[in-house]
């Protein structure tokens, strides 16, 4: 890096613990302006704790941060923080019911406000960095991506002249993420330091000149991205040689596909939801099938794995599910959850945070929380004693990591977290598996697990029983590798349907947004 | 001083704390118990106070005044828990036995005229119980409405009814088996006391050890989370609504025959609503659902029981008595949330 930009953060030696977990260990970090800094590393690696130190969260117990050469405030002293660095965290900070310009200048307005005076200010800061966000809209009308602007723009109005990007691309479409991308592009053209934190590793490739990985705490690679290769950083992350990705065999096991008998048949399913309707979806998943449902954010993807699970009603159409005890099958009621469950529909629920685990439980009640019935004597009494034995295999095929069975959920780490939503679903041995993005914000390695999971569930069975169909519900194209078959829904509808692993992934992305391929592998649907 | 040998106790129960987190059961007796140093302080201030403190049968009245709110608390608790409330407990308990009381009484007692046995009055009593919260039940969980405004509001219509069904009169002359449970003793312990605590251990076990307990903590903690697990929600919370009626009508029975009438004030216009939510919140029930038990829940109620003693046996001014009392019960508040660490903390 040249010497000719001035350093705005500096980072030397940082310790942090807690409890006995050394979450940072002697890290050292630096940020000149225009610089847009990749940070990288597994679920637990201390990217987080990072991220909590450079927002003036927490305070290092050893180590030095500078801003600007001189020392940092204190942890706690937001206000000195936010004249140097802003956050964009993965959960948004912005006021829905309050208009952009109230936003921008939110806590930083004088005792009296100027409503002129306000909106000319973020006007004025729009204009400048390029962004095109009219100051008096109310920010509930904003998608996500400009939502994120106004944080950014919440903060280079403060005098900010370092943004911390904490995991911005997780809830955004394709189109969204270029957008951004423009965005930070014009930020460090501007002169802006920007700290990218991202699981996507092409992501980093794609908009970092710098790159740092961290491991257990510890920054273990810190290089040009144009002198690295996507092998070189996944091997710094999981220290070692790089791992598989998932999911290469799976197209051998594919012939298992055709011999199956139906779990699931969906016919005619429509629903009016606003987070995607669906619009007469009919489809089958039989026993030991991955089947791979992808799309656009508000294609209907999520509403779809709802909508089987039982987790939402639909508007039409009909769920059956095929039993061991009954093999022609039997309605799966709508909207009611619990009655799902008992019929044998797993669902692992896109927002782990929402609906994954209770925080403050033990991991073994939650693992377990899907057969309290089955571990209660005759009376529906149970120990923990007898949710911790039950929960205890589940931990080990996934490679679970925590304290004790009695350790709170909400304590875990993300993946570790996703890991317990998991082994909930598997614990009742389900003959379908719904999956929605099982592995959003999840780092590279426990995604290989998780997938790997479920792919052995479709092919052995919950607990080595009969094998189980999934439905993996994702717009995370690298989920798909695990499917046997992918279908593509476009507004609601089944627009196309892949059914040769492996699946290309450009042909993918073009069905995705509803344009017709060339390609032979695709088959228009019905 | 008081203060100062509070924060001195909560800075040796968290060292204690985390040098026993490695042991799972010893660290959770622990917190439950965290109202402990506050409970011994009381007793020292109380036997500075009078020399009558200090006595069997002191603490057996402080029993027999406190087993109705206490009974009434592990209604409130299992409503808490599950991330509900429920104002109108304390009209529940005014109501049901005012209508129990006016079937079984005669006419020239203000009675409906029906002459009801006991017995069947106290069944009248539970089924009373059981309406009110399926009511309030169905409105919060089925209609969507917000528990604190349709309870506030079942709240006034229950106490306008145990006022307008006798005219605000108070029935006396109850017949021996209705008013037992609240009157009677076996050698020196009261029956609602042995009861009460039978109620709080048989709560308190099923809270733990059941499986629709854990359905309670799981839905208290995450609705969300504990509806995608297959927990039947919606069922779980009505039930619970209606479980906590009825209790506070079994409250109400107690207090019916501890003072040998039912009077329109009994409830709502005693404000027993204040001192039942204390209770729960002093001893660590979250107001957010999800935290809590019943072994905080009755240290709450001994410790709001040995208060008031206090204040009776310190013969402060009857015009005072009130302000004395509130303000007591918000300083065990801090000093709860002091000693019960970030657990007990509302953010």
């Amino acid at each position: 890096m040249t010497s000719s930009a001035p350093v705005l953060v500096e980072m030397t030696g940082v310790e942090k613990r807690f409890g006995t977990t050394r979450a940072l260990r002697g890290v050292d970090l630096s940020l000149s302006a225009g610089q847009c800094l990749g940070l990288v590393g597994r679920n637990g690696a201390g990217k987080s704790t990072i991220v909590s130190v450079l927002s003036g969260l927490l305070d290092p117990d050893a180590g030095q941060v500078r801003l600007g050469g001189a020392p940092a405030p204190r942890a706690g002293d937001i206000a000195r923080w936010r004249e140097w660095i802003a956050t964009v965290f993965q959960h948004s900070m912005i006021a829905p019911d309050l208009t952009v310009a109230e936003n921008v200048f939110l806590g930083n307005t004088a005792a009296i406000v100027s409503w002129r005076d306000l909106r000319a200010r973020t006007r004025d800061i729009m204009r400048d960095w390029g962004f095109d966000i009219p100051a008096d809209a109310l920010c509930r009308d904003l998608p996500v991506e400009q939502l994120q602007i106004v944080e950014i723009a919440r903060a280079l109005a403060r005098g900010a002249r370092c943004v911390l990007l904490d995991e911005p691309t997780a809830a955004l479409e394709r189109d969204a993420v270029r957008r951004l991308f423009e965005r930070v592009r014009q930020l460090t053209e501007g002169g802006v330091a920007v700290l990218y934190i991202s699981h996507h590793l092409e992501e980093v490739f794609e908009i970092c000149q710098q790159v740092v990985v961290l491991r257990d705490g510890e920054r273990v690679l810190g290089a040009a991205t144009s002198e690295l290769s996507r092998d070189d950083l996944i091997a710094a992350m999981v220290g070692g040689a790089p791992t598989a990705t998932p999911g290469t065999r799976r197209s051998s096991s594919s012939a298992s596909s055709g011999a199956g008998t139906p779990v699931l048949t969906v016919t005619g399913l429509t629903s009016q939801s606003p987070a995607g309707r669906l619009r007469g979806v009919s489809l089958d998943v039989k026993a030991g099938e991955v089947v791979g449902i992808t799309g656009l954010l508000s294609a209907g993807v999520a509403t779809l794995g709802r909508v089987v699970a039982g987790a939402e009603p639909r508007a039409g159409g009909e769920v059956r599910l095929h039993g061991r005890t009954f093999p022609s099958g039997r309605t799966v009621p709508s909207g009611r959850r619990a009655a799902a469950q008992r019929l044998g529909i797993g669902y692992i629920p896109e927002d782990r945070r929402a609906e994954g685990f209770v925080a403050h439980l033990g991991v073994a009640e939650n693992a377990t929380m899907t057969i309290t019935g089955r571990l209660a004597d005759r009376l529906g009494f149970l120990t923990p004693a007898s949710r911790a034995a039950a929960a205890a295999p589940l931990s080990t095929r996934l490679s679970l990591v925590s304290s004790g069975p009695a350790q709170p959920a909400g304590e875990l780490s993300g993946g570790n977290q996703q890991k317990v939503t998991v082994a909930r679903t598997l614990a009742h041995d389900p003959a379908l598996i719904v999956a929605i993005t099982p592995t959003r914000g999840v780092d590279v390695a426990s995604k290989a697990l998780l997938l790997d999971s479920l792919a052995d569930v479709a092919r052995a069975g919950g607990t080595g029983q009969d094998a189980a169909g999934v439905l993996l519900c994702s717009d995370e194209l690298s989920d798909l590798v695990i499917c046997d078959r992918v279908i593509v829904l476009v507004r609601g509808e089944i627009f196309a349907e892949f059914t040769d692993p492996p699946f290309d992934r450009d042909e993918l992305i073009i069905a995705t947004e509803g344009l017709s391929s060339t390609a032979d592998g695709q088959e228009a649907a019905e | 001083m008081i203060s100062n040998q509070a924060e001195e106790r909560s800075g040796g129960d968290a060292v204690l704390t985390s040098l026993l987190r490695g042991s799972g059961g010893v660290s959770l007796l622990l917190r439950e118990v965290a109202l402990l140093p506050v409970l011994v302080l009381l007793i020292i201030v109380g036997a500075v106070v009078s020399p009558a403190f200090l006595t069997v049968s002191n603490f057996a009245g402080i029993g027999q005044q406190s087993s109705a709110l206490g009974v009434v608390v592990v209604g409130e608790s299992l409503i808490l828990l599950i991330g509900g409330m429920d104002l109108s407990l304390e009209s529940t308990y005014g109501l049901a036995p005012m209508v129990a009381a006016w079937l079984i009484v005669p006419v020239t007692a203000f009675g409906s005229g029906t002459d009801l046995s006991p017995y069947l009055g106290i069944l009248v009593l539970i089924a009373v119980g059981a309406a009110i919260g399926l009511i309030n039940g169905l409105l919060i969980v089925k209609g969507r409405l917000n528990g604190f405004i349709v309870t506030l509001g079942m709240t006034i219509v229950l106490a306008g009814l145990q006022n307008g069904i006798v005219k605000a009169q108070t029935l006396f002359n109850l017949p021996g088996p209705f008013g037992y449970l609240g009157s009677a003793s076996v050698g020196q312990l009261p029956v609602s006391l042995i009861v009460a605590v039978v109620i709080f251990v048989m709560v308190g076990l099923f809270l733990r050890y059941h499986k629709t307990g854990r359905a309670i903590y799981a839905i208290g903690g995450n609705p969300a989370a504990a509806r995608a697990a297959g927990i039947k929600v919606e069922r779980v919370k009505i039930g619970v609504y209606v479980a906590g009626s009825i209790l506070a009508a079994i409250g109400g029975l107690m207090e019916a025959g501890r003072v040998s009438a039912v009077t329109g004030q009994q409830g709502y216009q005693e404000g027993i609503i204040f001192n039942v939510f204390a209770a729960a919140v002093i001893g660590g029930v979250s107001l957010k659902g999800g935290r809590g038990n019943m072994i905080g829940a009755a240290s709450g109620v001994i410790l709001l029981g040995i208060v008031q003693d206090i204040l009776d046996l310190a013969n402060v001014s009857n015009y005072w008595i009130e302000a004395i009392d509130g303000a007591v019960i918000l300083f065990a508040l801090f000093l709860a949330r002091i000693v019960g660490g970030e657990s007990t903390a509302e953010d």
